[in-house]
């Protein structure tokens, strides 16, 4: 019966990479239809179009499916539930709000933050931070899942798949939007950026993680942070890497003034090449390093930034 | 208003985890078990309610092994007011899944008619990040994840929720569920005659039998292995050395 995968759609966008990591995935499993779901959708729907692999979009536009809420999102999917044998999203903040929802209302488990495809039952996920990876067979009629989307490559573009318009399901009007306070960047997003330049607790202040800031714009890349310098004030929410905030594997990770706890780790050891720079040579960030570097990071990040 | 937390028994945060050599599944036994710490964060935000005047009564709710009586007795020692616990298993290594635990939740709720559930956004074990949303399914409540900020106005509550693009708000319409992210509060610690205290609070006893479900897994772990180790890197001496090894490595 086929794959139904919920794209990622922020204010009328299709987010590409997350989805189309997500669409390699669902490919394993069988035939892929995208359902962008949002008050403007249709933009994202011809951009989902494109993506190779996908056999047909549907597109639901209505004001009750803005700003993605938990509630008439998940009443849409499971009024196409009928249809598929497996309903999956990339593992975004959207989707995990949203999927576990569907799969009580459809009486099974979800399968969260999938990070391997053995067969259509079959799946592998980390657990405890990533310290362990299970291997889990599904016994339920249906499989609905998030996909950890670092563990594939985008599908690439240039398909011209047919785009259908769908409704949306009744409001249940159980909540409503109320504002967004969100960051406004011209850096790469963390989640699909190249480079990660990222610090950590050592970094000591707000104003002289600008110095990280500055690192990570003379390497086009996108700003990260620890747990521990999010609580601090240090950095805003969104930058957070880790266990329980973004998950990132780029090609280049440096990890500044990052003790590296294990649920730090959990966020980014997948990446390809780690650098770490800290003044404490037992820190644990440098048992994941390609490159340590013991330093004070107030010398040598400025150093690091004019060398490059 | 009567808040319901649900607790979850997990190793303890700060433990290194094990995976057994058959790969059948993390080692548990003489390891620390704590409260999981998301889970800390909702009963400190229940027991504010309560001081604020918002809530009247704290009532925590734990399912799984006996042994997450101790879960509960500290809950109650920061300051929740009684406790239930659903024995849905014998076995420590048995890790009841976020559907079934939604279910016995969903039964617990019939009868505890709490104004609102406020649950940790995920457990720290299996990372499932599953049981408040599920939980506010089967009830057909409104949920609010993820939140950094919760405020209760009349008969809705305004959540502001930690999601990829910075921060949203929302309003929910009460009774509802939700689970609460790290930056919501910093649960308190329990004072020693808080814990004697806590020893003599009502804490009730049921089985998964008694509510009629059956917590029998949906999902079956074929396999726990180890993550792929990485190669150990080199440590090097200067700015200078590492902006060379960059560029051989072809990173920048």
């Amino acid at each position: 019966m086929g794959v139904l995968l919920l794209a990622e759609v922020n204010n009328g966008e299709l987010a590409l990479d997350a989805t189309a990591k997500a669409v390699t995935a669902a490919k394993l499993i069988g035939d892929v239809t995208v359902l962008c779901a949002g008050e403007r959708a249709a933009v994202a729907g011809d951009a989902a179009a494109k993506i190779d692999g996908v056999a047909k979009v549907l597109v639901a536009e209505d004001a009750s499916l803005g700003h993605r809420l938990a509630e008439t999102t998940a009443a849409l999917i499971v009024s196409l539930a009928d249809q598929f044998d497996h309903i999956v999203a990339p593992a975004t903040t959207d989707a995990k709000n949203v999927m576990p929802r569907v799969a009580a209302l459809l009486d099974v488990m979800i399968i969260s933050d999938a990070s391997g495809v053995v067969d259509a039952k079959t799946f592998e996920r980390p657990i405890y931070a990533g310290n362990a990876v299970q291997t889990v067979k599904t016994a339920d009629p249906k499989v609905v899942m998030t996909i950890r989307t670092t563990g594939f490559d985008a599908a690439a573009d240039g398909n011209d798949a047919p785009v259908e318009t769908i409704s949306a399901a009744q409001d249940p009007g159980l909540s409503s939007w109320v504002e967004d306070t969100l960051a406004q960047s011209d850096r790469p997003e963390l989640t699909s950026a190249g480079v990660v330049v990222s610090g950590g607790r050592g970094v000591g202040s707000e104003d002289d993680f600008k110095m990280i800031e500055a690192l990570a714009d003379k390497l086009g890349a996108a700003v990260g942070a620890s747990r521990a310098a999010v609580d601090s004030g240090y950095a805003p929410n969104d930058w957070q890497v880790g266990q329980t905030g973004k998950v990132v594997a780029p090609e280049l990770y440096i990890a500044v003034g990052i003790s590296g706890a294990i649920q730090h780790l959990a966020g980014m050891k997948d990446s390809k090449i780690i650098v770490a720079i800290n003044k404490d040579e037992e820190a644990p960030i440098f048992q994941v390093a390609d490159f340590g570097l013991v330093a004070d990071l107030f010398d040598a990040v400025p150093e690091l930034t004019g060398k490059l | 208003m009567k808040v319901l937390v649900p607790v979850k028994r997990v190793i303890d945060y700060n433990v290194k985890v094990r995976v057994k050599a058959d790969q059948s599944g993390v080692d548990l036994a003489n390891v620390k078990m704590s409260m999981n710490p998301f889970d800390e964060i909702a009963v400190e935000q229940a027991i504010r309610l309560k001081e604020a005047g918002t809530a009247d009564e704290v009532v925590v709710v734990s399912i799984g092994v006996k042994q997450s009586q101790e879960t509960l007795r500290t809950a109650m020692a920061m300051g929740a007011d009684r406790a239930l616990l659903v024995v849905a298993a014998d076995n420590v290594e048995t890790d009841i899944e976020p559907l079934a635990v939604a279910k016995i939740l969903a039964k617990v709720v019939e009868e505890e008619q709490p104004g609102i559930v406020l649950c940790g956004k995920q457990a720290i074990d299996n990372d499932m990040n599953a049981t408040g949303q599920m939980l506010s399914a089967l009830l057909g409540w409104s949920q609010g994840t993820f939140a950094s900020e919760l405020e209760l106005k009349d008969d809705a509550a305004i959540v502001s929720r930690e999601v990829d693009g910075g921060l949203q708000t929302i309003k929910v319409s009460l009774p509802s569920v939700i689970t609460v992210d790290l930056r919501l509060n910093e649960p308190r610690y329990a004072s020693l005659p808080n814990i004697m205290k806590a020893k003599k609070k009502p804490l009730e006893e049921k089985t998964a039998a008694d509510y009629g479900i059956d917590p029998t897994p949906r999902l079956e772990v074929l396999s726990t292995a180890e993550p792929a180790e990485r190669a150990a890197g080199i440590i090097v001496g200067s700015v200078d050395e590492l902006v060379s090894k960059l560029k051989e490595a072809g990173a920048v």
